[in-house]
């Protein structure tokens, strides 16, 4: 262990340099409709260069308040997105909202302790759960980008429906499929969808909490929202369907590829050796994301094929 | 594009052999050469291109990474080991494969990043050794099983789920035992695992021999391969350290 770790030391060591000293994400808001801006991470893995600036993040502008949409992977995050949103308003932040309880959505919470912090309640018990070993995880992949970073689970429980916010009529949906409880919202006021992570864009979908039977159900009701501007949870914003089409198109190939594997009588490692197709090369991370989708799901395709052997 | 590649592999192949006969380590492991003795002793070992071990480059799931040993070309195999270097347990199993083909896929727990090697020792005296790295996060073996939080774990223990899948050419054969596989290393929890499977037809002759240890995952699944058919009554039987006994007929 101790090895492994001067090893690492020396590999980071050169190129860390500079930017860690001032462990600054340089966020800069998008702004993809009247009110409403975006933070778009690259489409990367946690990494010690990128800090974990990697997920999508939003806020949108009310006559009375800003309202926060996911705070991003660590304490430093949320802080300087507070600082970016103040950059463009001068108005409070009123509320936050955790679309689910993955780390890069969520771990920007001790940021906002001084405002309400929204989540759907199986997304609380999953912060509350897992919020200690996401936080160790992220400080082990981002390094020091990490200091100081501690789960602090959102403390007001919401349900899904219609919430008038300084004059934005947002409807919080809560579907699944991604995670246990995945949140959409849905400005009817602007025509924007905050998708979460039911949508990536150009970055291949994980899985690690994943049902794919109830994501595709997610999908087809989100293709039904009459929405402007679509803000996937990881990608570029997109004005149609294609990033629900890639999404669904990419999990499809996964379902099918691992339960046709089972069905032969594949093995992991046997599945694990699988080419990708052509159609899916251009989105990032898909071979790795492939391949950590194996490791969640493959063995419930398996447990299928199995049947009781008698005494 | 293909002949470069054997030309790639050809020149690699001179070095590694004679690596191996310095009596070095293709995988830059630091601790085998102070593991070596106590599983091969005094023996010659060769790294041999023969015995393939395959595994995702990173540990996705600590608790079930997935492991495949294949030997193909290598005769006269008496018995493969199957060992991870910087395990806090290193022995991971063993199989003799008698009438099988020289091949095992499972799933085990890694506690850290660590060279997964196979050993396959022929009736000559040498042992052949493949493997690879498995890049992991962490907490494999100090992890308490799943099952243990289960309190039903009991009424299934040692139960055997299966399926073949075959042809007249080739056969598999998948298995399922229900058991904690617990290591000893979770405090409290003492070492509670699957020691010893047998596979033997109607007729009573071994067709593979198994011995497992404690990084072996929770609830394990293996795959044997065999030419043709599976043999005919094929019956799974074998123990835990506390002598609880497996028996199951696990093909036609
Ligand atoms: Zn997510």
């Amino acid at each position: 262990m101790k090895l492994r770790t001067a090893l690492l030391l020396l590999v980071f060591w050169l190129p860390l340099g500079a930017l860690a000293e001032s462990f600054d994400y340089r966020l800069s808001p998008y702004r993809v409709a009247d009110d409403s801006y975006v933070f778009i991470g690259k489409t990367e893995d946690f990494t010690p260069a990128n800090g974990g600036n990697i997920v999508n993040t939003a806020f949108i502008v009310t006559r009375d308040g800003v309202v926060v949409i996911d705070t991003g992977s660590t304490r430093r995050y949320g802080e300087q997105m507070r600082q970016a949103i103040a950059k463009v308003t001068p108005k409070p932040i009123i509320k936050v909202f955790n679309t689910h309880h993955h780390p890069d959505h969520f771990l920007g919470n001790q940021a906002f302790k001084d405002v309400p912090i929204l989540a759907l309640p199986a997304t609380i018990a999953g912060e509350q759960a897992e919020g200690d070993a996401f936080a160790n995880n992220v400080y082990r992949m981002a390094g020091d980008w990490a200091l100081g970073t501690e789960p602090f689970p959102a403390n007001q429980a919401v349900q899904p429906g219609h919430m008038t916010v300084g004059g934005h009529d947002l409807e919080i949906i809560g579907w699944g499929g991604h995670t246990a409880a995945d949140m959409v919202i849905f400005d009817h006021t602007t025509g924007v969808l905050f998708a979460a992570d039911l949508v990536f864009y150009n970055r291949a979908a994980t899985t690690p909490h994943a049902v794919l039977a109830n994501w595709f159900a997610s999908l087809d009701r989100i293709q039904k929202i009459p929405f402007k501007v679509m803000v996937p949870g990881h990608g570029l914003p997109v004005m149609d369907n294609r990033a629900i089409d890639q999404t669904r198109n990419y999990l499809h190939w996964l379902d099918r590829t691992l339960r046709d594997a089972a069905r032969n009588g594949a093995e992991m490692t046997e599945v694990l050796a699988r080419p990708i197709p052509a159609e899916f090369s251009e989105i990032a991370l898909v071979a790795s994301e492939y391949s950590r989708s194996i490791a969640h799901l493959y063995r419930s395709y398996e447990a299928e094929t199995l049947a009781p052997a008698s005494h | 594009m293909r002949r470069l590649h054997c030309l790639l592999a050809a020149a690699l192949m001179l070095p590694v052999l004679a690596l191996a006969e310095a009596g070095d380590d293709p995988l830059g492991s630091p601790a085998w050469l102070d593991l070596k003795p106590s599983f091969v002793g005094n023996a010659r070992v060769v790294f041999d291109d023969r015995v393939k071990v395959s595994g995702p480059k990173i540990a996705e799931d600590s608790l079930n990474v997935p492991v495949g040993v294949r030997i193909e070309g290598l005769p006269d195999i008496e018995r493969v080991l199957v060992v991870a270097d910087l395990n806090p347990i290193t022995k991971v199993l063993e199989f003799s494969p008698r009438g099988a083909l020289p091949a095992l896929y499972f799933r085990m727990k890694l506690q850290q990043a660590s060279p997964i090697r196979a050993l396959a020792l022929t009736k000559d005296g040498i042992w052949h050794a493949g493997g690879i790295w498995i890049d992991a996060a962490g907490g494999g073996c100090t992890a308490p099983s799943i099952g243990r939080s289960n309190a039903n774990w009991t009424a299934t223990l040692n139960t055997v789920q299966a399926q073949a899948w075959e042809n007249d050419q080739q056969s598999r054969l998948k298995l399922k035992i229900m058991h904690p596989m617990d290591t000893g290393l979770a405090p409290g929890i003492p070492a509670f695992y699957i020691e010893k499977l047998s596979l033997r037809d109607a007729r009573g002759h071994e067709w593979m021999m198994l011995k497992t240890f404690e990084p072996v995952s929770e609830n394990p699944v293996f795959s044997f391969d065999f030419v043709g058919r599976t043999p005919p009554g094929l019956v799974l039987s074998g123990h835990d350290n506390n002598g609880n006994l497996i028996h199951a007929k696990v093909a036609k």
